[in-house]
């Protein structure tokens, strides 16, 4: 089995999976009938380009283990994902916060992985891109609106931004297998993203009033399997029929 | 206007309905007209937005992705039923905040079905075969109602409940070929769904007090036991495909009526649900007041921001 491959395809939906998980606790919860939708929307689409990413996934692996196997019976330090994806909806505020801090990434990697030589990764890229440009328009609208908003909103904003952002620095760390696919030319180099991701971010923030964080502390450990410890909480619903029910189909 | 001009204008407006016209927000309306589909409309709207939560409590923990992204979906489309039930009763001069008002003091009224627990995947199932079901032989009808933009509303809403009771019922149907374990599942939900099921069919003819009235405007097109009576009968031999049982002993097909005879509903317990007292009717208000509360400063902030870029608009523009 292609392992560097299979561990770079699950780098990648790891994050989608999480945060739409995320989003769908929301659902139903939302501020307004409209974001409600929307934030289900957006659930949606991760969780769709999650089952491509996944099901590619299980074909590379090749032993039997379906997207379901994939995504629903690994152990906690199997999963791949960014810690800024698992931090929890506390508020809008921070659903907004970690929603932006995530789209703005997401967009320029997906810009970068339609140039990849897999062909396969290439195409889920084409096909996300659309959605994940609707996402970062949201979601930068909404740090606008916030932002520029009351003085409680700013401050709420302000708030989630300060403290999501301490988990931005690890979206462009390369892993082992990062690395490996980057020289085939299937994966992307993300530290090549970095400087442009923190203008973009940084002009954004600025527009809607919100002050850039100065902190140079960040926090790593998602994408070597290391969470935060809201992490093993999210998989127990998760995994909870797949533990408890083993071997049957739905 | 005078008494004789009102009654000249009730006369002509019930006659536009007898011809089976629609009734558009412009048109002059009795009030009593108005009052009843407000509270019709928005009593729609609001089950809507509660049924979403009984669904809602599965998302995270649906048992595939596909079934994640397709409750997703489901309880998506459920808010976009109440967004366009919602405009339609704006269109009768009532705003969404006063409507939401009237839900969270509980003046307002939603299906009581949505006070029971959903306690295992099987309810996702129960829920759209049943009560998705139920919804739908309520709702038919309603795509011919008097009121144009509630029936061009419901022309929609039925489309799309279709969908979703087939979904419930290819629920069911993956349980009841799975394991035995599965199958109890699916039993077990029927067991605790299909009384309620019933109920969501209304009083019966002699208790429900509405009834003449929207006759009248097409509000009904069937009286409540008709309905029920042909949702039994529609659902009987899906059960039998299935391979579950119908808890009801008394249930027995009658030759002569061409229709199920069906035991006795409790409807003490009905009304104890419709009253406030049901499982979860504490739960669901205090999760729909609660998201309306928390998001007060959210909603102020998008208020607050229309206007000033409104402000900066009208200051680039002098």
């Amino acid at each position: 089995m292609k392992e560097n491959l299979y561990q770079y395809i699950l780098g990648i939906a790891d994050n989608s999976l999480i945060l739409g998980q995320r989003l769908g606790e929301l659902c139903g919860h939302g501020p307004s009938l409209e974001t409600d939708i929307a934030c289900t929307n957006i659930s949606l689409d991760l969780l769709g380009q999650v089952r491509n990413y996944y099901q590619y996934a299980a074909k590379i692996a090749n032993d039997g283990r379906t997207e379901d196997d994939i995504a629903m019976l690994r152990n906690e330090r199997e999963y791949l994902n960014v810690l800024l994806v698992e931090q929890p909806n506390t508020d809008f505020g921070y659903i907004i916060a970690r929603q932006f801090l995530f789209d703005v990434y997401h967009l320029m990697f997906l810009n970068e992985l339609q140039k990849s030589n897999d062909l396969t990764l290439s195409a889920i890229a084409t096909k996300s891109i659309k959605e994940v440009s609707y996402h970062q328009r949201f979601s930068s609208d909404w740090i606008k609106r916030l932002g520029d908003g009351t003085e409680e909103s700013r401050s709420r904003i302000q708030s989630a931004i300060d403290e999501l952002w301490t988990y931005t620095d690890e979206l462009f760390h390369l892993t082992e297998a990062d690395e490996v696919m980057v020289s085939e030319g299937i994966g992307v180099d993300v530290t090549k993203l970095k400087e442009h991701y923190y203008k973009k971010v940084n002009d954004i923030l600025e527009e809607a009033t919100i002050q850039v964080p100065e902190s140079k502390y960040f926090q790593k450990g998602g994408k070597k399997g290391i969470h935060t410890e809201h992490m093993g909480y999210i998989l127990t619903d998760l995994q909870y029929m797949q533990r408890t029910y083993p071997n049957m189909e739905w | 206007m005078s008494e004789e001009q009102i009654k000249n204008l009730e006369e002509q407006f019930e006659a536009r309905i007898a011809r089976d016209e629609k009734i558009e927000p412009k048109d002059w309306m009795p009030e009593k007209y108005r009052q009843t589909h407000i509270r019709q409309i928005s009593q729609h709207a609001h089950s809507e937005i509660v049924g979403m939560l009984p669904e809602g409590n599965w998302i995270t923990r649906a048992p595939s992705l596909r079934r994640k992204v397709a409750l997703l979906a489901k309880v998506q489309d459920e808010a976009g039923h109440g967004l366009y039930l919602y405009s339609a009763c704006e269109t009768l001069g009532i705003s969404r905040d006063v409507l939401y008002e009237q839900l969270h003091s509980g003046k307002a009224k939603y299906s009581s079905i949505f006070n029971y627990p959903t306690v295992t995947w099987a309810d996702m199932g129960a829920i759209g075969w049943l009560v998705d079901g139920a919804a739908i032989i309520n709702q038919v009808p309603l795509c011919s109602t008097s009121f144009g933009p509630y029936a061009r509303a419901m022309v929609r809403v039925c489309k799309e409940e279709s969908f979703h009771q087939r979904q419930g019922y290819e629920i069911m149907l993956k349980l009841c070929n799975g394991t035995p374990e599965q199958k109890e599942m699916a039993q077990d939900a029927l067991n605790r769904w299909w009384w309620p099921s019933l109920m969501m069919l209304g009083p019966t003819d002699d208790a429900s007090v509405h009834t003449e009235q929207s006759m009248k405007w097409k509000l009904k097109r069937k009286t409540n036991d008709e309905l029920r009576q042909q949702f039994i009968d529609q659902t009987v031999p899906q059960a039998d495909i299935l391979g579950l049982t119908i808890p009801d002993p008394d249930l027995k097909w009658n030759e002569e009526r061409g229709s199920y005879d069906f035991g006795e509903i409790d409807w003490d317990e009905f009304w104890q649900v419709v009253k406030g007292h049901g499982p979860c009717n504490k739960e669901r208000m205090k999760a729909r007041v609660g998201a309306w509360e928390r998001g007060e400063w959210v909603r102020d902030a998008a208020m607050a921001y229309a206007e000033k870029q409104q402000e900066r608009k009208e200051k680039q523009a002098v």
